[in-house]
């Protein structure tokens, strides 16, 4: 009873462990560019390596089999992000960089000299708001238009 | 059961081996590498339940450590061009470029 049951879930880890396996290497052969290749490589050392492991401990029952495939899978997983860290910061200080990477100027650019007087030209356009309230001419709305 | 997830693992590395040798940069390469390197531990477990000697997780395990030891080695290589002897000029290649004081 127990025997069958265990089987049945091995089976089923194999089986989806396999599944991204096989998800993850047709990603790497199929994906864009190299920082699309790191989300099915990553795949790969996750899932897929994680339930397979996963599989062969359940039908290695209590032993010191189990141990050493806990131990295989505290190593990868481990070791395995940090790799991909590696390259992926390797790939990024050779200046490879995502195809379609919007670069966020207003980021970089810094910001102009205000000379220590900060939001000078607001009160302003304050004033001529409240000019042309006043006044309340259609001269006076198209000129707070041009200004704004 | 090992048969069938074994000839999954090698039909895996067979995809992998394209990204392996048709990688257009290095880090294309090294990355189907490290991958690559996972599944042959997995292969290498699979094994030794297939022929009933599960010994060889000891080698899954090291080849584990290996993989990744031989993963930043070679990124190591490519950056620096030398491996383990010291840099003599090490400030010129970890600096970042010097920014512009501000005024």
């Amino acid at each position: 009873m127990i025997s069958v049951l265990v089987d049945i879930l091995s089976w089923t880890s194999f089986i989806v462990g396999g599944f991204f396996l096989f998800v993850g290497s047709l990603g790497m052969v199929r994906l864009v560019d190299f920082w699309a290749r790191l989300h099915a490589a990553s795949i790969i050392d996750s899932a897929g390596v994680g339930l397979i492991l996963l599989g062969m401990m359940l039908q290695g029952g209590v032993s010191l089999v189990t141990a050493k495939l806990a131990l295989i899978v505290l190593f990868l997983f481990i070791t395995g992000p940090t790799a991909s860290h590696a390259v992926a910061n390797a790939a990024f200080m050779s200046g490879s960089r995502p195809h379609d990477m919007v670069e966020d100027v207003t980021a970089t650019v810094p910001p102009k000299p205000n000379k220590g007087k900060p939001n000078k030209g607001k009160p302003k356009k304050a004033k001529a708001a409240s000019s042309a309230k006043s006044s309340n001419t259609a001269k006076a709305s198209k000129t707070i238009r041009k200004k704004t | 059961m090992f048969s069938f997830i074994s000839l999954l693992i090698f039909l895996c590395m067979a995809i992998l081996m394209v990204r392996l040798f048709a990688g257009p940069t290095l880090y294309d390469r090294v990355l189907a590498l490290n991958t690559f390197g996972s599944c042959t531990v997995l292969l290498i477990g699979t094994v030794g339940f297939l022929a009933g000697r599960p010994d060889f997780l000891d080698i899954a395990l090291l080849y584990a450590l290996i993989n990744f030891v031989g993963t930043i080695a070679v990124l190591k290589f490519f950056r620096y061009r030398r491996l383990g002897d010291a840099v003599e000029d090490a400030d010129s290649i970890m600096a970042p470029e010097p920014e512009e004081p501000a005024k």
